[in-house]
């Protein structure tokens, strides 16, 4: 068989999955492609990569197409989001020491949480590890202690696979990352998970599938292809029964290369906190396709682009990224739910809720944020 | 060279360094620093002060690099030089040759295009010698598998040296594999019977 054959690059982390089990389960070669998956050494790269033309498209931290798209951020270039790779999946922990000046806070409480990081004092501002400026765990931290004017902190950037290395040798007071690398550090016996990212904002858009807008125009078949292929494997990925299979093959050697004990908790949702600690089942921690996961929603890339400072004409830009009129046009008829809209008020779902869509059973799950802000850019 | 510029090279290898540095040197620039070690990237680049920071592009570390050239910005120019793709060729030179160039100040095009072309043009050479390096390696391990492959033929079969190879090689033909492909087939295989 003669398929089309992509280039798709990836940063090796758990929400990688839906690129790799559609090229490992067939998903790809049923739809008549042969997926190259390229690892990257750093998201720089493979934004450098894909503007550049040497992938076709790429997995990309959800902030990235947008800060591309207003000229900020390194390269700028018109990328665009096809679909929403994955919902949540980042955790926030503090090293021991830190921890352990917090006292006793419930897990995933993070008005407590940020009440006792705004009462740390030391002659230095705290510094927290992320592993990327233009990250939905880096909007997050910062929406997050922007609600305490005084606070001052200093942002670090450390490659997730050295954040329990940095929180050992005292480089960072806490951090910000998507797993495995929280649990890593937990294995560890360094660090102490405190919370995860839905604790601030309920349904974060955390990685996308994206291309070059140009490539995206002249490559329509393609794009189906690889829309299709990928949905297939995000909604496989959302079955129970599936996931101690994801889980064995995302450890393999080719793709992450870590124990299967490393990866359950993100796949299944149950992370523990710290050594010793009983699991915490968290709801929704890693979502690969329920509640229109996938759906690139306009009015998430207007709450990305109002972060990173973008003026109205900045978020109108940032919406037209957000690509749901390609996802409607090429996952219609394989069985997709549509939604009746491209935009939500972002933080206005308190429960999970009934919207009409075109099969009519489509339900959102709560998207409110810790503040219980609510962002209509309609 | 009128005008010095401050250059960081962030590089773990010694010889690469080396090379690097002095064809840095020979181009005219002096002021150069190399950085082997990881961890102390941002006091560097702080104490330091380079004008730009060259790196391997497939360094583990340009995201850290990226955020401290961001945070040193003043004038919200492109933080890494390929980046300012008014030079489309220099950018698509780089980006084969391996090279990554960050900005730390303001600087224009004209003054770190010769720096980069530079380094380029060294990073070059030495992924050449590596890649000839490696293929000496790979054709090194290559005859080792079909002698063993061939000696495996000739005791089974009873073949004389070339018998065996042209046997191989007839194999490979007929199947439209290479020579080493079946050699490996048969090593696989006599370690599994014996």
């Amino acid at each position: 068989m003669t398929g089309i054959v992509l280039n798709c690059g990836y940063v090796p982390l758990v929400d990688c999955a839906p690129l790799v089990i559609a090229k490992e389960l067939g998903f790809a070669a049923e739809e008549g492609l042969e997926l190259n998956l390229i690892r990257q050494p750093s998201w720089s790269a493979l934004r450098d990569m894909l503007a550049l033309g040497h992938l076709d498209a790429a997995q990309m931290l959800s902030p990235m197409p947008v800060a591309m798209s207003m000229g900020i951020g390194g390269l700028p270039a018109q990328i665009d989001t096809l679909m929403v790779l994955s919902v949540n999946g980042t955790v926030f922990g503090a090293s021991k020491a830190l921890a352990t000046t917090f006292g006793d806070i419930p897990f995933g409480d993070a008005k407590a949480l940020l009440e006792c990081i705004a009462a740390y004092e030391d002659d230095r501002p705290l510094r927290i590890g992320v592993p990327f400026h233009y990250a939905m765990h880096r909007l997050l931290l910062s929406y997050w202690t922007a609600t305490v004017p005084a606070l001052k902190i200093e942002e670090i950037t450390v490659p997730p696979p050295r954040m329990a290395d940095a929180v050992s040798e005292g480089h960072v007071d806490a951090f910000w990352v998507g797993e495995p690398w929280g649990s890593v550090a937990v294995q560890r016996g360094v660090a102490q998970l405190m919370m995860t990212g839905s604790d601030v904002w309920k349904f974060a858009p955390e990685k996308v599938l994206a291309a070059r807008h140009d490539w995206i125009a002249e490559n329509d078949d393609a794009v189906r292809r690889l829309m299709r292929a990928v949905y297939g494997a995000a909604k496989w990925l959302d079955a129970r029964q599936n996931k101690p299979l994801a889980i064995e093959i995302l450890g393999r050697s080719e793709h992450l290369n870590l124990s299967p004990e490393l990866i359950d908790p993100a796949v299944t949702g149950h992370l523990t906190p710290g050594l010793g600690q009983p699991p915490v089942a968290v709801q929704r921690f890693l979502q690969f396709h329920k509640y229109a996961a996938n759906f690139p929603w306009r009015s998430q890339a207007a709450w990305i682009a109002k972060q990173l400072g973008a003026d109205a004409d900045g978020i109108a830009r940032a919406k037209q990224c957000f690509r749901s009129d390609l996802y409607r046009k090429h996952l219609n008829g394989i069985g997709a739910d549509l939604p009746g809209a491209s935009e939500k008020i972002e933080g206005s779902l308190k429960f999970e809720t009934a919207v009409a869509s075109t099969h009519g059973h489509m339900i959102l799950a709560p998207d409110a944020f810790f503040d219980g802000s609510m962002f209509d850019f309609t | 060279m009128s005008e010095n510029l401050r250059i960081l090279v962030v590089e773990t290898d010694p010889a690469r360094v080396r090379d690097i540095v002095d064809a840095l040197n020979d181009a005219g620039w002096t002021d150069v620093k190399a950085l082997g070690q990881i961890s102390a990237l941002d006091r560097t680049v702080k104490e330091f002060a380079p004008d730009i920071v060259l790196i391997d592009l497939a360094h583990p570390d340009r995201d850290t690099l990226e955020h401290i050239t961001l945070a040193s910005e003043t004038d919200k120019r492109a933080v890494a030089l390929f980046v300012d793709r008014t030079d489309d060729t220099l950018t698509k030179a780089a980006l084969n040759a391996g090279v990554s160039a960050y900005v730390v100040d303001g600087l224009t095009m004209g003054r770190i295009k010769p720096v980069l072309e530079t380094a380029i043009a060294r990073f070059k050479v030495i992924r050449q010698m590596q890649s000839e390096l490696d293929a000496a390696k790979q054709a090194l391990e290559d005859r080792k598998t079909i002698d063993r492959a061939k000696g495996f033929l000739m005791r089974q079969r009873g073949l004389s040296e070339d018998a065996a190879y042209s046997l191989m090689r007839k194999t490979a033909m007929d199947q439209g594999r290479k020579v080493i492909e079946v050699a490996n087939a048969l090593v696989t295989a006599a370690d599994l019977l014996s």
